[in-house]
């Protein structure tokens, strides 16, 4: 894949010589109350080269689809304009947008030369009449012209929210064909939302449950290709790949990267027991962390990389439990009625997603670390495996309906914006990437 | 795989000129998974002689007659009265045909997460092996896998085909020798 350089500049310092008094910044709180979205105009981009047109309107869709699939923005349909945006340097006639009730516009520019883009941006508060920050530019190639927009969203995302965005990265997940009792599952890689889709796996050995490395270059996945449950970590850039983590006689399985990429946790199994190992993938030593005669599995680092969060059902049946990353007396944090599964600590630090089942049906949900506050944000015949986005903010995962196939889901950690994201067929397992640098 | 278990599969191959397995998708288990180390769908045929299940040596027997599988209780590894049953006719195959290896495959239905039911399948295989050894058939003969909810041997979402498939299936692997 070529390499992207990003190149950020400033394009303009705002001057704010001729602003008077700052009216009310232009601010969306994400909180649990109900949410009016907001909404935005995001004319075509400016083409400021003949090159550059063809890719004037493809910008403009993947920027307000990505704001409009957060569920916190509205877009304002192009044909509802007035005001035409034919320069990008041009001075904004912010009463033509008012007059159509748009909050936020962005305008943005594109030129193109040989197979290397330039994008820029800006974005507006139209009720106050003034730019939110500065102008930007992402400099790179053709080829990732969606990633651009990508930078755009997160940016004009991160400006109006105060938040980080996510939708300059990826998702590996399983990619599934063929029959129920004998599935061909393939490890894929897309963009999160749902494009640029690439299979890494050629489909002969099953694999299930892969992560994304810290850094978003490697992932690690559980394969059946030596005839039993084997831990493969695949540099996603290169396709190089290894075995590690074998423990003779063991079944080896659900492995998890540490935050600083440097180690590994995952699950061996042998004598009907399941314990938690800690593999240091640069010296290959080996940790054992639990030791108890039940099954701990589905571990997830916090992001300080001092504790681990992972399922047992030690007490008789799953739940979930919290220990120090060495290892030590784990302390159980579920207490309500059902099953507790997969646990997944946020980016953020504060939230522990799971599954739940309860009087048959699936749910994901989100816990405090302390196990307080549990709310469940989903409910399905069979919904499994969360997964966070960067920020933290959106949490995808996989949904079967009842005599369905698999599809993957995304709902917002309030619960509302529940979404099934496209993909080319049915897809399990879904593992959310970094953002991108 | 050992070099036994190899060398059986390889007299067993050349022991037949062609054999049409009657059932799709390579079900030579039962479980619809492959017992001999390759995983699925890596591209190999596996190649057995069943024989006439009247034969009670052969493996048409053990699989019609004395039953290759197990099931459990949702969320349980535990076996009860009829598995033992099953088990104890297996054990007493297995005496008779020392010549063949096995593989005990675990599996749970879809109603549970994916790692864990890797591990309940592994629960399952290995409760289903303990049981063999304590029916006097060597560990060394046996090999245990587990393929968690991804190999269901029935389709349907409902508690009918989740019974049949929380299962431990014995595959023989190997033909015989002589």
């Amino acid at each position: 894949m070529t390499r992207l350089f990003l190149l950020l500049s400033v394009l303009l310092a705002f001057v704010a010589a001729h602003t008077p008094a700052m009216a009310q910044p232009l601010r969306l709180q994400i909180t649990e109350g109900v949410i009016e979205p907001m909404p935005f105009a995001m004319p075509a981009f400016v083409p400021e080269n003949s090159a550059g047109s063809q890719y004037s309107d493809a910008l403009a869709r993947v920027v307000a689809a990505n704001l409009t699939n957060t569920g916190l923005f509205r877009e304002v349909p192009r044909s509802a304009h007035i005001a035409r945006v034919t320069s990008f340097d041009a001075s904004v006639s912010f009463s033509d947008w008012r007059a159509i009730n748009v909050q936020a516009l962005i305008t943005g520019a594109v030129e193109v030369s040989g197979n290397r883009m330039t994008v820029k941006f800006r974005l507006f508060d139209v009720l106050s009449g003034q730019q939110m920050g500065q102008g930007m530019q992402f400099a790179g190639s053709t080829d990732n012209w969606r990633r651009m927009a990508h930078k755009v969203s997160d940016s004009v995302y991160s400006r109006i929210t105060g938040e980080t965005g996510y939708f300059d990265s990826r998702v590996v997940f399983i990619s599934e064909s063929g029959p129920r009792g004998n599935r061909t599952k393939r490890l894929a890689i897309m963009d999160q939302d749902g494009e640029n889709v690439q299979m890494l796996t050629d489909g002969r050995s099953l694999v299930i449950a892969p992560r994304v490395s810290p850094a978003g270059d490697q992932a690690v996945y559980t394969t059946y290709e030596t005839g039993s449950p084997r831990i493969a970590l695949t540099n996603l850039a290169s396709g190089q790949r290894q075995l590690v983590g074998n423990i003779p006689g063991a079944m080896t399985f659900s492995p998890r990267f540490s935050p600083d990429g440097r180690s590994l946790v995952f699950s061996a199994a042998r004598g009907g027991n399941t314990d938690l190992y800690r593999l240091d993938l640069g010296s290959g030593q080996m940790l054992q962390l639990t030791a108890l005669p039940s099954i701990a599995t589905s571990p997830s680092f916090s992001p300080d990389g001092r504790f681990i969060t992972f399922e047992s059902d030690r007490s008789g049946t799953s739940q979930i439990y919290v220990m120090p990353a060495g290892g030590g007396e784990a302390r159980r944090i579920s207490f309500g009625s059902g099953r507790y599964s997969t646990p997944v600590w946020s980016p953020r630090g504060d939230l522990i997603a799971f599954t739940k089942s309860h009087a048959g049906r699936f749910h994901i949900g989100v816990m405090r670390t302390d196990g307080s506050e549990e709310r469940l944000l989903t409910a399905s015949f069979l919904d499994e495996g969360p997964t966070w986005a960067p920020n933290g903010r959106v949490i995808m995962f996989t949904r079967e309906a009842q005599g369905g196939d698999p599809a993957l889901f995304s709902v917002d950690i309030s619960g509302r914006n529940l979404r099934r994201i496209p993909t080319p067929g049915p897809a399990s397992d879904p593992a959310w990437g970094p953002l991108r640098p | 795989m050992s070099l036994t278990s190899k060398s059986l599969l390889l007299v067993a191959a050349l022991a037949l000129a062609a054999c049409n397995n009657p059932r799709p998708g390579g079900d030579f288990g039962g479980g619809g998974a492959d017992g001999f180390g390759g995983g699925f769908n890596d591209g190999n045929i596996q190649t057995g002689m069943l024989g006439d299940p009247n034969d009670p040596n052969s493996i048409a027997h053990f699989q019609q007659r004395i039953g290759d599988r197990v099931f459990f209780t949702t969320d349980s590894s535990s076996l009860s009265e009829e598995g033992r049953a099953t088990l104890n006719a297996q054990a007493r195959w297995l005496t008779a045909n020392p010549q063949f290896a096995i593989v005990i495959e675990g599996h749970a239905d879809e109603r549970g997460t994916r790692e864990y039911n890797v591990s309940l399948g592994e629960r399952r295989a290995n409760a289903t092996m303990q049981y063999l050894i304590s029916q006097g058939i060597s560990a060394n003969r046996m090999r245990t896998v587990s393929y968690g909810k991804e190999r269901p041997v029935e389709a349907c979402p409902e508690q009918r085909c989740w019974d049949v498939n929380r299962r431990a299936v014995t595959v023989v692997s190997g033909g015989r020798t002589s």
